[in-house]
């Protein structure tokens, strides 16, 4: 859905759902997750439907994701880091230990 | 409680930044915090990366400008904190913060909220589908990401920013497959009173708009007067159906849409605080009731910025400024007349700052659907609320919002209600016959910023940080 | 200007004055609710909703229990099941040294003739909350305990006793109340309202309505704070208390986690305004993590503090006032009233209608907070 206008100025590499893709150091996760496709960031909890960061300035928790281990991250406010690992979240987040 | 800083700034956008500058040179001790990991707010992200790339020359000067501000601010000496939420105020005034998993509060001799603005709650149907974002959103992603659709992207929307984003991104080498002007062609005749004050306050930037329009027209499918649309598909947009003030209407494809209808202070810190708020009508928001310095009802909390009223990144370092000045006479740094001969000049330049303002805001004031969106759309994102739910508590007898939250739920969700606040007391003011100062806004519950059980754990007496 | 003819005028729009007024009506009298705000404003609004009748009050069992069965048939009362499931309240002992507590209160009841409550060992506990930290030690058990939906609570409650007859006045807040002949004329600001029977039943705000009428109980206020956590798969299903700490620990239909316990924020009655403080909030927080560990990464979502009404015994006034003939007092449930809400109405209905009642309120007298006024 989006591309980069110049080649990744330091490259890492994190798993999105487990497939490893190229990042830039310090761009949002959200901004990572616009770069795949299909596009969504994780299903609303009532409906289930698939929702895609919205307004990438911490306002909508439509990008909400889980970013290494931890459910309901702000995607959109999270830079990455390489070896990230993002899920996708899917409706309720669980907390059953 | 004492050891804390002379001034909390919230924010490291125009305002804050030009605060911090000020209140430093008049010798106070600054802390400012804020959400990003780099300064500039929305207006200037990314800016201190990106000013030395391709992307500063797509995004422009008004952009670039902020690189200055940027350095003055790093060398001011003010304290700095990346990467922290302020989730909670008091008088005192107290800020909570929130940084690396752990919560903690600042007891400030005053706190300035400089927290910008938000883009407008533009509710439609399938507004909630992905492909559907914010043009604020598509130009974030520029700044910050230095990244653009890869395909043909509708824009729908009004105000400067949905033009300015479609100019950059055909530069970046993007393209557009259509542009829905939602402006009603009735704001020509308001704005046109305003036409004259805003050409001689800011020549320059009215000839640089009118370029950017005539621009536009020339390159993409532009289509005016647009009333009324709506996304279709089924786990992403698939098509977008619009609808113009003369009944045309059409059903095109599309996979990419961004929408945009002009933006609203934040004021989610300054209801919970307990602040007074104003009604302003021209720009259909409220805003925190301040006084001539940025002071709100709650003594030594400073409001600066799009936050205080939209007036753009020149006005909000002034306002920014203005405010910091008035904290250092109150800690004693200067005298009154000191202060009014400072604060003079800095006036005249907001003045300035201001002039194509009126002009803006009649000529993008948005269509009525953008307040009361029709039954069928999704008002509370989070929690999936429907208008037409909404309606019907209206219909059961229930006309406040916090009843109608409780009842529906609609703006119980993560997101507080910053994208169905709005649109639920505009739309019990339309079924009622009332207007939306008298219905209100839901009650902001604390914390006004997300905060996790164990940061809120790790909060204790002994954490009070000087 | 004087409205309908009312038999009975009840000033309070929470959920114990919208039982009340369905009762009342089902019994064919002619109610009208005075509410200052609108309906579930305060309390009833900010209320946790459990359905408790673990470690109640010794003097509050009796009509908690029959409140139980009421509970038990909610459907067949108000039209809807109230969103209310008895998956049991546990009361758990962290430590060893606790247990004697619950052993304690456990011979207690059963000396009183109850034997509802049960006192489980650690496996059993963690079978009921696989969720909990296995540090625990024991727990006493409600099983038929539980909690319902307090939104879904009140517009059964609102929608039944509108349908019985009951007409509620909303943004109506009683100014003054004086004898008229043998009735009393409530006046809310330019509004009267005129009726032989009158029912106080106004929360945080009670004592200011007796006041009007002459009685001057002593009357304190809480403002028991609450958090409420992001939507979550589901994790438990009993409401989790605590020995020694100040914690209660629920899920919703939602998923939603909703933690309370009783720790108290800061209200401002005459303001109608009420502040948490996190401070103190942080202490549930840290209980929370402690008993259930995998919950430190979810976001609250919101916190409050509910303002209510709370005695110096902390059980309720019910009953007739002791001056004013034809006026009648329920308020000051200190906390813990939501569960009583079905069988407070019909008590008011049968103090109103009959002239008495044989549930057991003796204990909930206005005098018994007289007196004690008067001895200190």
């Amino acid at each position: 859905m989006f591309r980069k206008l110049q080649s990744l100025d330091e490259e890492v590499t994190v798993y999105v759902d487990g497939v490893a893709v190229p990042a830039e150091a310090n761009e949002s996760v959200a901004a990572v997750l616009l770069r795949q496709s299909p596009v969504w960031a994780r299903t609303a909890p009532v409906s289930c439907s698939r929702r895609a960061p919205y307004c990438m300035m911490g306002v909508c928790f439509d990008c909400l994701a889980t970013v290494d281990g931890i459910a309901s991250t702000q995607t959109c406010l999270t830079p990455v880091r390489d070896g990230m690992l993002v899920l996708r979240q899917k409706g309720r987040r669980s907390v059953r230990p | 409680m004492t050891g804390g800083p002379d001034l909390l700034i919230v924010g490291a956008g125009p305002a804050g930044m030009s605060a911090a500058v000020v209140a430093r040179r008049h010798g106070l001790d600054v802390l400012v915090v804020d959400e990003q990991s780099a300064p500039g707010g929305q207006i200037w992200r990314n800016i201190e990366t990106a000013a030395d790339t391709s992307r500063a020359g797509i995004l422009g000067k008004a952009y670039s400008d902020g690189a200055d501000v940027v350095r003055r601010f790093r060398a001011s000496g003010a304290g700095y904190l990346p990467g922290a939420r302020v989730w909670h105020l008091e008088p005192g005034p107290r800020a909570f913060i929130a940084q690396n998993g752990v919560a903690r509060c600042i007891d400030a001799n005053a706190i300035l909220l400089a927290t910008g603005a938000q883009e407008r709650p533009l509710p439609f149907p399938g507004w909630t589908l992905p492909g559907v974002m914010t043009v604020g959103a598509a130009q974030i992603l520029l700044k910050s990401s230095g990244q653009i659709p890869d395909e043909p992207v509708w824009i729908a929307g009004t105000g400067p920013l949905s033009l300015l984003y479609a100019i950059q991104l055909l530069k970046a080498g993007g393209r557009i497959a259509g542009f829905l002007d939602t402006a009603p062609s009735a704001n020509l005749a308001g704005a046109f009173r305003e036409l004259a004050g805003a050409f001689l306050g800011a020549p320059g930037d009215m000839l640089k708009g009118f370029g950017w329009l005539m621009a536009l027209r020339r390159q993409v499918r532009f289509i005016g007067n647009v009333k009324e649309i709506e996304a279709i598909g089924n786990e992403a947009l698939e098509r977008l159906r619009y609808i113009t003030a003369n009944g045309r209407s059409a059903t095109v494809d599309a996979r990419l849409l961004f929408v945009h209808e002009g933006i609203v202070p934040t004021i989610h810190p300054t209801l919970a605080l307990g602040c007074k708020h104003i009604w302003n009508a021209a720009q259909d928001s409220f805003a925190p009731d301040l006084d001539t310095w940025g002071e709100t009802s709650v003594s030594d909390v400073f409001v600066a910025g799009d936050g205080a009223r939209i007036g753009g990144a020149q006005a909000a370092c002034h306002l920014g400024e203005l405010a910091a000045l008035r904290v250092a006479a109150k800690a004693g740094r200067l005298s009154r007349a000191q202060l009014a001969a400072v604060a003079a000049p800095v006036r005249k330049r907001l003045k300035a700052a201001l002039a194509i303002r009126p002009f803006l805001d009649r000529l993008y004031r948005p269509r009525s659907a953008v307040f009361v969106p029709p039954e069928a759309t999704l008002v509370c994102r989070c929690e999936e609320v429907s208008a037409a739910r909404i309606l019907e508590q209206a219909a059961a007898g229930r006309p406040d919002p916090n009843q109608v939250k409780a009842f529906t739920r609609a703006g119980m969700g993560p997101c507080q209600g910053r994208q169905c606040s709005y649109t639920v007391a505009s739309l019990l003011a339309a079924k009622e016959g009332r207007t939306v100062p008298d219905v209100g806004l839901y009650r902001v519950r604390p914390p006004f910023k997300p905060i996790t059980l164990a940061e809120l754990a790790a909060l204790d007496a002994g954490a009070v940080i000087p | 200007m004087s409205g309908p003819v009312l038999d009975t005028i009840i000033i309070g729009g929470g959920l114990m004055g919208l039982s009340a007024g369905l009762h009342l009506a089902r019994s064919g009298k002619r109610v009208a609710i005075l509410e200052k705000s609108w309906v579930g404003r305060h309390a009833s609004g900010a209320s946790a909703a459990g359905v408790r009748t673990l470690n109640r009050a010794l003097e509050e069992l009796p009509i908690s229990l029959e409140a139980m069965d009421m509970w038990r048939n909610i459907e067949t009362i108000v039209g809807d099941g109230c969103g209310f499931h008895s998956h049991g309240q546990v009361m758990v002992a962290e430590k060893r040294s606790d247990v004697p507590v619950l052993e304690k209160r456990l011979a207690k009841t059963r000396n009183a003739g109850c034997g509802h409550e049960e006192l489980i060992d650690r496996d059993e506990l963690l079978r009921l909350v696989p969720a909990l930290s296995p540090y625990c030690a024991a727990a006493l058990i409600v099983r038929t305990d539980g909690a319902a939906d307090p939104h879904r609570t009140l517009r059964a409650f609102r929608r039944s006793a509108e349908a019985a007859g009951v007409t509620i006045h909303e943004g109506c807040g009683v100014t003054a109340i004086d004898p008229l002949g043998s009735d009393w004329r409530v006046r809310a600001g330019e509004r009267e309202f005129v009726a032989p029977t009158v029912v106080n039943m106004a929360g945080a705000w009670a004592k200011t309505i007796a006041a009007m009428v002459g009685d001057d109980i002593p009357l304190g206020h809480k403002a028991s704070m609450m958090i409420v956590t992001e939507r979550v798969a589901p994790l438990l299903k009993p409401v989790v208390s605590l020995v020694g700490r100040p914690l209660s620990f629920k899920q919703t239909d939602q998923g939603t986690l909703v933690i309370g316990g009783g720790l108290q924020g800061r209200a401002d009655i005459e303001a109608e305004q009420s502040f948490v403080d996190f401070m103190e909030l942080s202490r549930s927080a840290r209980a929370v993590i402690d008993l259930f560990p995998t919950t430190g990464s979810l976001r609250i979502v919101r916190t409050w503090a509910g303002m209510e009404a709370k005695t110096s015994d902390l059980l309720p006034v019910i009953g007739p006032s002791p001056r004013a003939a034809g006026v009648f007092h329920a308020f000051g449930f200190s906390g813990h009233g939501f569960q009583l809400v079905p069988i407070v109405g019909a008590i008011m209905a049968d103090l109103i209608i009959a002239g008495g009642t044989r549930k057991q309120i003796a204990s909930f007298t206005a005098e018994r907070l007289m007196q004690r006024q008067a001895v200190a």
